[in-house]
């Protein structure tokens, strides 16, 4: 499931509602990112949000769809806030559950590996000097490159789990 | 067309949102980029350095030499910062 939401979410509630009933899964791996007070030496008073309504959402499912396609997962869970938040303040939660921790493991880490570089947000940091829009960093797409080159780890490809 | 402007890209154009008239010198995404560009100075500020400039059409990304059609939702953005 994928969210676009202004509102705070619940972490434990999300997480628990997301594996509800569902015993054949046997691992659980969640990242939640969070607004950092610093930005390189500049101190960050809060920051804005913007995504493009319709273009989010769609990217969103698709960067789910592919992380299903790569590994056998019960479920998946991402939200991704916009709007004006302040330092401490939660931005995205992403979680995968499977049979097994390895799958829940990666499809985490490439959900927001991919989402990172795929999902149209844009951040404004608020600095003494007023607005800064936030660069694309290097590393991001070094992180998200990785996924392309190695796919997904044998051990838990669906395919081999059968 | 619609043509949706995001992040600094929108406030360099000075609006988010605009309709605009397919011509024949926009049959591409990189043609309509060259004739905005011409239109006003404020394009031509934002799309000085393309490389900086990502586009969509109907909410998929695209390269320049993506055809365009008078019914497309194009959109020019800054490489994403989300996560």
């Amino acid at each position: 499931m994928i969210r676009v939401q202004q509102e705070d979410f619940d972490l434990a509630g999300e997480l628990k509602s997301m594996t509800g009933g569902n015993h054949a899964i046997g691992g659980l791996c969640s990242f939640v990112g969070l607004v950092r007070d610093m930005a390189g030496a500049d101190k960050i008073s809060a920051m804005t949000l913007e995504h493009y309504p319709g273009m989010t959402e769609k990217a969103l499912r698709e960067i789910e769809a592919e992380a299903h396609d790569r590994w056998s997962l019960d479920a998946t869970l991402v939200i991704h806030r916009y709007g004006r938040l302040e330092p401490g303040d939660q931005i995205v939660l992403v979680a995968a559950a499977s049979a097994h921790r390895e799958a829940a493991f990666e499809a985490c880490h490439f959900l927001i590996d991919w989402l990172k570089t795929k999902a149209p947000f844009w951040k404004l940091e608020d600095t003494k000097d007023g607005g800064k829009w936030v660069d694309a960093r290097d590393a991001d797409d070094a992180a998200a490159l990785r996924w392309n080159n190695q796919g997904t780890n044998p051990t838990s490809d669906k395919d081999a789990a059968e | 067309m619609k043509v949706l402007y995001f992040a600094w890209v929108r406030e360099t154009v000075g609006t988010s949102e605009e309709e605009i008239e397919q011509t024949d010198a926009m049959g591409t995404v990189g043609a309509l980029v060259a004739s905005l560009k011409q239109k006003d100075n404020v394009y031509a500020t934002a799309f000085a350095d393309e490389a900086m400039v990502r586009a969509a059409v109907n909410q998929e990304y695209v390269n320049l030499d993506h055809p365009l059609s008078n019914s497309d939702e194009v959109a020019f953005f800054p490489p994403v910062t989300g996560g």
